[in-house]
């Protein structure tokens, strides 16, 4: 089985139904994927804010969102994290594309990697990262993790998991 | 008309709605005004009731009426696009554009110069755009309502706010009653 198809599989196993995503080349696959299943509503967002937003109004209506995105948008979301996802105490499953990583061409994603887990953790986030292929195995539980606690929980996905980065 | 003066004549059409206000003094104005189970107050996050608003239309059937401002929609402009191409038919987005960033003391916003929103809302692929003055709100509101196709109604009023209480109810408080208020 596909690592997207499995990805999908497991968010529709946890009844996750609203997914929302800013593109990825890593994540291309799992974005096709989510966009293809009948049982998940796919709307993609210009800005991840934005994406938190359609996220905590979907839950409220009663759908469990997710949101893909990558690594660069802690930056841009802190304070949707901390203000909204946290201050309301909704969960939210984070499936991050961790750009700037082993195997990463492009320099400046760097200059955010190394930022990345200090803010995840600063905001107090629950944070896995996905190195391995056989570390997927874990994204059920964590997923059933995210909607017990009503937290926002960050999957950091690097380029070693995906099998590379673009020509690498 | 100030945007306290047309909330409170707007709400008793608000009242049997779901609705999300935006933050700061709008949301104190709705609460002081005619606080409700039904009503999302936010209390941060400047720029996304609109977003919350779409989220929560998209995930049920009940009428949606988002309250928001000509500088909160200024601050997430990507929100237009993803109406304009995802809103379905009961979902409002309600813009009290006063020029103005109220919450922060008046200061102007480009809406007040050149900037049309309502242009900005068309160009974005929203197709059922309605402008009209503070005066009119009330009949619009409730035709958007009975419309049963996702609007963009902006309201045009003077700048200006009421002197509120600051809501101090627990956000999980507010968050809880409404998802009881949306599942009822």
């Amino acid at each position: 089985m596909s690592i997207d198809k499995k990805i999908v599989d497991d968010l529709v196993a946890n009844d996750v139904s609203f997914v929302t995503t800013v593109p990825c080349k890593q994540l291309a696959g799992v974005i096709d994927e989510v966009d293809r299943r009948e049982g998940i509503f796919h709307i993609p967002s210009n800005k991840e804010d934005e994406g938190m937003g359609l996220c905590a109004g979907a839950w409220m209506g009663g759908k469990r969102p997710a949101i893909i995105m990558q690594n660069t948008a802690i930056g841009v979301t802190i304070n949707t994290l901390a203000t909204l996802i946290q201050y309301y105490r909704m969960p939210l499953p984070m499936l991050i594309s961790y750009r700037g990583e082993l195997r990463e061409p492009v320099a400046c994603q760097v200059e955010m990697a190394v930022h990345t887990k200090a803010l995840l953790a600063q905001l107090n986030i629950p944070t896995y990262h996905f190195h391995r292929q056989s570390d997927v195995e874990e994204l059920d539980m964590i997923l059933k993790y995210t909607f017990m606690c009503s937290k926002p929980v960050a999957i950091l996905t690097d380029a070693n998991f995906w099998g590379g980065y673009g020509d690498q | 008309m100030i945007r306290s003066e047309i909330l409170r004549e707007i709400a008793p059409i608000l009242r049997d709605q779901l609705v999300v206000c935006n933050i700061g003094i709008p949301s104190q104005e709705l609460h002081a005004i005619d606080d409700q189970p039904s009503n999302f107050y936010m209390l941060g996050t400047m720029g996304l009731a609109s977003s919350i608003g779409l989220g929560l239309a998209l995930a049920q059937p009940k009428t949606v009426i988002v309250i928001d401002g000509d500088g909160s929609v200024l601050t997430n402009l990507g929100t237009l696009p993803t109406i304009g191409n995802n809103a379905p038919g009961n979902y409002i987005l309600m813009i009290i554009d006063n020029g103005s960033y109220g919450s922060t003391g008046d200061q102007p916003t480009y809406t007040g110069k050149k900037t049309d929103l309502a242009g900005m809302a068309r160009a974005a692929g929203c197709d059922n755009v309605v402008v009209v003055q503070d005066v009119d709100t009330g009949p619009a509101l409730q035709a958007a309502i009975e419309g049963g196709q996702a609007t963009v109604l902006v309201v045009k009023c003077d700048s200006g706010n009421a002197k509120m209480p600051v809501i101090t109810m627990d956000p999980v408080i507010i968050r809880d009653r409404f998802m009881k208020a949306v599942a009822s």
